[in-house]
């Protein structure tokens, strides 16, 4: 069953597309020779061209178009080898040439499609319209004095690229959904750092309501969401705003608002008799971008493996479930991670460890991949500890958080602790001799009540101090009782 | 002979020979100007100390044996181009006191050869008008005069009026200019002197205060075409700072102007003979067609068809580039800025303070015609048209190697005299924007006078980037014209 919100009316239908707005990862900007990383002290990366100063010319960065076609050829979407920018002409203090360059007409990379999974397990493409390439505006601060604005220009020129969506979404999930795959996709091809909180990606959300059947409504657009989890709640709050103006007898309005997200609100930002009329026109400081179809297929060639594929060879290669595989490959980061773990090994061991103690233990340290103590090559060296029985895997955890805590190497650990397993069949026989002797009435008992082994088990560990292999202990004490 | 007579070509050997110093003739420019200045008003900025000690070094890097192609050679720069650390107004109010942290390339490529920059010439306010007229630092003088001398004071053309004011009256060897429908050759025609539009992408743009990027062609003005062909040898050359700028090797433009028109197909349009047209200019014409005939080229007279949408095109485009590129003159970062209540009425405030009425009519007309609804019936046909006067150059440069029409429909008019009518101001440019529009070279050659004496050009077009060619035939004219009337007002007669 699709998923609709009930009105009084009835159950309406949502209708939803994304235009994500990702800033490109490159050393410079989009036409300018500036630096572009985030956080430097405010108009220290400003070019005289960001600056709009008379007589100064952009000049196509290579690596931001380079960007732009690696992306398309990742969302499976038309690279155009001929593709133009544009001026979209508005005033505005933090823009400084009075002018975005942008691609309105002609964008570098067409038609395209993302699959999204959901949590019922069903799979759903989301058409992808089209993809440009723009620079950002400058920032304006306007609360840091009582009369004036400041404006920060760093950001002026950075490269954007625009990806706008069909209106192919259906509900909060499958927005979630599409904005999680696009970002996932955007940091595995590293075009992208994704990074929402500081506005290296944000989402403006076209959302519109309808009853079954129907053809579409009017929509709103909600701008600059820089959450996922906003992006559902704006949804389904400006939805549920549009189905009550419906049913009260009103008409939605095309226009464009903000999500509030402390009041879980959308409300009105300009409608559309105030929109700009941005006198577009191909940019004449700018030839056309005409891209040789032999460099996209070198950058075709070029192309990490992304999280579908790579998704595919887990379930395939590795036997892994589809779930599994799809936790570790969600984070470029943490399929990597994997990977280092599971080469040369058991993958499905790998990834119970990974997905399993290794998570948990990060969890506990409130520690995320990057900075995670443990590095993959000390727990694959755990791993491999087990494998030549050197640990039980009891022993393994305990060795693990002891590598949390201090970021030593397994090796080092169980020589600082002695934590070593007895596989020596003589050592354990002696103890388990020395165990049965000790305790004739158990063994008496024992013939009675073969439940008793598991008390043999735990006496004879307690013993060794727990670094008997448990399964040698079993072996010989099965052998003795029941001799 | 005095020092300001001097051709560049002729400088520069006597600079070679050690007859003269780049400092007299520095000192002697310089003199000139201020005795003339006042009057001609050629110069809004003049950088004597700058002048002078770029001279003497120019001296001393020759006294060294390591001169450079152009080294000692006194120079105007059309206040279009910026200089880094002295003043560039665009002739405009808005720009206040703004003096550039960088050097355009242009400026920087002919400081590299050894140009003494003298100072900055003055030109219609952002490069917009035909007389010079609409410069916030007031009008040029033109330093020719009626044969009558009834006193009237003639404009110089425009928009590079000031550098081609200052060359005819010896106030400079040559000049900077840009053409963007017409700005060099109107100017050097009305003037009496040489100027050349070279081909769009052969100089780069880079630093030069934007009108209509895609029209924008900085180029040289000199007494001679041997003059302006050893200028652009310096001037021109690839920039990867300018997107538009040909990745091409710059010929031996000089060395081209003595190559003759022997063989030489020269075309002649049939759309350039206007109704209403003096006769004098249609002698000229013909005159110069003569000429070259004499030469041994041969004359074919060709059709360039969409010649006469030329102008309303020429006048949609760069004002819509206009409108868009002098948003930034906003008061906010740089130039002039008048305190409003917020930040609209700051813009509004500062725009219409800074901005003279030409500018704001060019702006007004380039947002309309951008504008929501206008875009496709103005904007989007007028580049079809543009796109089919670029392919009758292309089907005409096919049977002719160049092409020869009047540089303009009228010698230098009054000052004053249309003003009121920008429609007529704009005709002025009738024969000079189809080469804009399509990109191609155009020179202004002066091949005579008028019944009152006054200057008259002829025009040179040529195939894209084949400036060589364009040089050699108005050589050819310039030669047999052989003109040696100099305007009345000059520094030292």
């Amino acid at each position: 069953m699709s998923y609709t919100i009930e009105g009084q009316t009835g159950p309406w239908e949502l209708v939803i597309g994304l235009e994500v707005h990702a800033q490109v990862t490159s050393q410079a900007k989009l036409f300018s020779g500036a630096a572009t990383a985030f956080g430097a002290a405010p108009n220290s990366q400003v070019s005289f061209v960001d600056a709009g100063f008379p007589g100064m010319l952009p000049v196509i960065n290579r690596e931001c178009v380079a960007q732009a076609v690696r992306t398309g050829l990742g969302l499976n979407a038309q690279v155009n080898p001929w593709s133009r920018f544009d001026r979209k002409n508005y005033f505005y203090a933090d823009l400084p040439q009075g002018y975005q360059i942008s691609q309105f007409a002609h964008p570098i990379v067409g038609t395209g499609v993302v699959t999204v999974e959901l949590s019922d397990g069903s799979v759903k493409e989301i058409g992808i319209t089209r993809l440009h390439l723009e620079q950002d505006a400058g920032k304006s601060i306007h609360d840091q004095h009582p009369t004036k604005s400041y404006i920060d220009l760093n950001r002026s020129g950075v490269a954007l690229m625009e990806i706008v969506s069909e209106p192919d979404m259906r509900s909060p999930e499958e927005a979630g959904a599409y904005l999680t795959k696009l970002r996932q996709i955007l940091r595995y091809l590293g075009t992208c750092d994704g990074n929402m909180e500081e506005g290296s990606l944000r989402a403006d959300v076209n959302v519109s309501v309808r009853k079954s059947g129907e053809a579409f409504r009017t929509r709103c657009e909600v701008k600059n969401v820089n959450s996922i989890r906003f992006v559902m709640q704006a949804v389904e709050a400006e939805a549920r705003r549009q189905i009550e103006v419906w049913e009260s007898g009103g008409t939605v309005e095309q226009e464009t608002r903000l999500f509030d997200t402390v009041r879980g609100e959308t409300r009105s930002m300009r409608s559309k008799e105030d929109a700009h009329d941005y006198r577009y026109f191909p940019d004449p400081d700018l030839p056309p971008l005409v891209i040789d179809p032999a460099w996209i297929e070198e950058l075709r060639a070029g192309l990490p493996e992304l999280p579908d594929a790579r998704r595919a060879r887990y379930v395939n290669e590795f036997g892994l479930s589809a779930y599994d595989a799809s936790v570790l490959v969600a984070e470029k980061e943490t399929a990597a991670f994997y990977e280092e773990v599971a080469a040369g090994r058991d993958p499905k061991v790998a990834a119970n460890w990974v997905m399993g103690d290794f998570f948990a233990m990060l969890n506990r340290l409130g520690k995320g991949i990057e900075d995670s103590p443990v590095s993959a090559r000390h727990l694959g060296a755990l791993l491999d500890l087990i494998a030549d029985r050197t640990l039980s895997g009891k022993m393994a955890k305990e060795v693990l958080e002891a590598m949390g805590e201090t970021g030593k190497p397994p090796g080092t650990i169980v020589e600082e602790r002695g934590l070593r397993q007895v596989t020596d069949t003589g050592a354990i026989e002696a103890a388990v001799d020395a165990i049965l002797a000790a305790n004739p009435d158990k063994v008496a008992q024992y013939r009675e009540k073969p439940t008793l082994f598991g008390w043999f088990v735990g006496q004879v560990m307690k013993a060794m101090k727990g670094q008997g292999n448990p399964a040698l202990v079993n072996e010989v004490l099965k052998a003795k009782l029941d001799a | 002979m005095h020092p300001t007579d001097f051709t560049i070509r002729g400088a520069l050997e006597a600079l070679g020979e050690g007859i003269v110093t780049s400092e007299a003739l520095t000192a002697a420019h310089l003199e000139a100007i201020e005795a003339l200045n006042p009057r001609l008003n050629a110069f809004v900025t003049v950088t004597a100390e700058r002048a002078m000690e770029a001279a003497r070094a120019s001296d001393r890097r020759r006294a060294n044996g390591v001169a450079r192609p152009l080294d000692g050679v006194p120079l105007a720069i059309k206040d279009l181009f910026c200089t880094e650390g002295t003043r560039t107004t665009a002739a405009s109010r808005i720009l206040g006191d703004f003096v550039p942290p960088y050097e355009s390339t242009v400026t920087a490529n002919l400081l590299r050869d050894g140009a003494v920059f003298l100072g900055k010439a003055n030109l219609d306010e952002f490069a917009m008008g035909s007389s010079n007229a609409t410069s916030a630092f007031g009008e040029v003088e033109n330093p020719w005069k009626r044969g009558n001398d009834d006193g009237t004071r003639l404009v110089p053309g425009g928009s590079s009026g000031g550098s081609a004011a200052a060359v005819a009256a010896r106030l400079a060897m040559g000049a900077t200019a840009t053409d963007t429908g017409g700005s060099i050759r109107q100017p050097a025609a009305f003037c009496g002197i040489a100027g050349m539009k070279p081909t769009y992408g052969r100089c780069s743009r880079w630093g030069v205060v934007a009108f209509a990027s895609s029209l924008d062609t900085p180029g040289p003005v000199a007494r001679t075409v041997e003059d302006c062909a050893i200028l652009l040898g310096s001037m021109a050359g690839h920039d990867p700072r300018d997107a538009t700028s040909a990745d091409r090797p710059v010929p031996d433009f000089a060395a081209a102007c003595a190559r003759g028109v022997r063989g030489l197909r020269i075309g002649v349009p049939r759309e350039y003979r206007l109704e209403g047209m003096p006769d004098e200019i249609e002698a000229l014409w013909q005159q110069g067609l003569a000429w070259l005939r004499a030469e041994g080229a041969e004359i074919v007279d060709i059709s360039l068809p969409h010649t006469k949408y030329a102008l309303p095109t020429y006048y949609i485009v760069a004002p819509a580039e206009a409108s868009s590129n002098l948003a930034r003159y906003d008061g906010v970062r740089f130039g002039r800025r008048v305190e409003g209540g917020d930040l609209k009425d700051l813009y509004e405030r500062t725009r219409a303070a800074g901005f003279g009425a030409e500018v704001k009519r060019r702006i007004m007309i380039g947002t309309y015609v951008l504008s929501a609804g206008y875009y496709d019936a103005y904007y989007v046909r007028a580049q079809r048209v543009r796109a089919l006067i670029k392919r009758d150059f292309d089907e005409a440069f096919r049977s002719v190697d160049a092409i020869v029409t009047p540089a303009t429909p009228s010698a230098a008019f009054a000052a004053g005299e249309k003003q009121d009518d920008p429609v007529a101001m704009y005709l002025n440019d009738v024969f000079t924007v189809t080469a804009n529009l399509a990109g191609i070279p155009g020179l202004a050659v002066p091949a005579g006078f008028d019944r009152q004496g006054l200057p008259l050009g002829l025009q040179v077009l040529g195939r894209d980037f084949d400036e060589e060619t364009v040089f050699a035939v108005g050589t050819a004219i310039e030669h047999a014209a052989k003109l040696t009337a100099v305007p009345q007002v000059r520094a030292f007669a």
